[in-house]
């Protein structure tokens, strides 16, 4: 079954897409734990596509669909933002960021310990970002 | 999210309610700011009602940890939730963070 939400790039709708993704999750009988960390995947990728690939443009648009497949459950993050491409991406040590100050570089790194897949691909005008999380759901 | 601060004899006690994503980290950056900017040098984070943390509020926390080791400031969380601390333990943030059970603990980690 498919669960879509089409809202604004705006941050201050992070807390709408989290509360579809932990509503839609909870239908699913996930254990609380592991939705906490499901939501905070997806809102980390949201919140790099309103915030750097969207400015915060509130014309601009991001659609979040959810899929619970036979082996888990599969997200789809669309905008029309530009892509950022997750492969070139070198994680940074904790000591640096520490070093640093640098408050930013967390977030991908969640994402790539929460979930199992990270795909990004840009389809016609479209920027799709692919997550999947193997898990059992009812 | 809602944040409140207040004095607890020596302590500086900064407590959360709500969420602290990229939208509202802002908020207690500015907090915690405002906590050395005023001398504070023990300072807890009541965390009671902190429902929910991304990496932007994460970011905030790690952001000072070298300052404060420089300038022997001490911040303490306490009372987390289970999955708030789960977030803390994902990158092993809790073992760069002092995060205990309880107020009592954490002004006890302190002095």
């Amino acid at each position: 079954m498919s669960h879509n939400l089409k809202i604004a790039c705006t941050k201050n709708n992070l807390k709408d897409i989290r509360d579809f993704v932990n509503s839609t999750l909870r239908k699913l009988c996930i254990p609380e734990l592991e939705i906490n960390m499901i939501v905070l995947a997806v809102d980390e990728i949201c919140a790099n596509r309103i915030i750097h690939s969207n400015n915060c443009d509130k014309e601009q648009h991001l659609e979040v669909k959810i899929r619970d497949e036979n082996q888990g459950v599969s997200f789809e993050i669309v905008d029309e933002g530009e892509i950022f491409d997750h492969s070139d991406y070198v994680e940074p040590s904790l000591d640096q960021l520490v070093r640093e100050k640098r408050k930013g570089g967390l977030g991908l790194m969640l994402v790539k310990r929460i979930m199992d897949s990270i795909e990004v691909k840009k389809e016609n005008d479209y920027t799709v970002c692919r997550l999947f999380k193997k898990i059992n759901v009812c | 999210m809602k944040l409140t601060s207040d004095k607890d004899s020596n302590y500086y006690v900064i407590s959360i309610e709500g969420d602290v994503d990229a939208s509202s980290c802002i908020m207690l950056d500015k907090a915690i700011a405002e906590a050395v900017s005023k001398g504070e040098n023990k300072i807890l984070i009541d965390c009671t009602h902190l429902n929910y943390i991304s990496s932007a509020g994460l970011g905030v926390f790690m952001s000072y940890i070298q300052d404060f080791e420089s300038n022997n400031i001490s911040l303490v969380l306490f009372n987390l939730s289970a999955k708030v601390k789960n977030v803390f333990q994902i990158l092993g943030l809790d073992e760069l963070i002092k995060i205990v059970s309880s107020k009592e603990e954490a002004k006890a980690l302190i002095g």
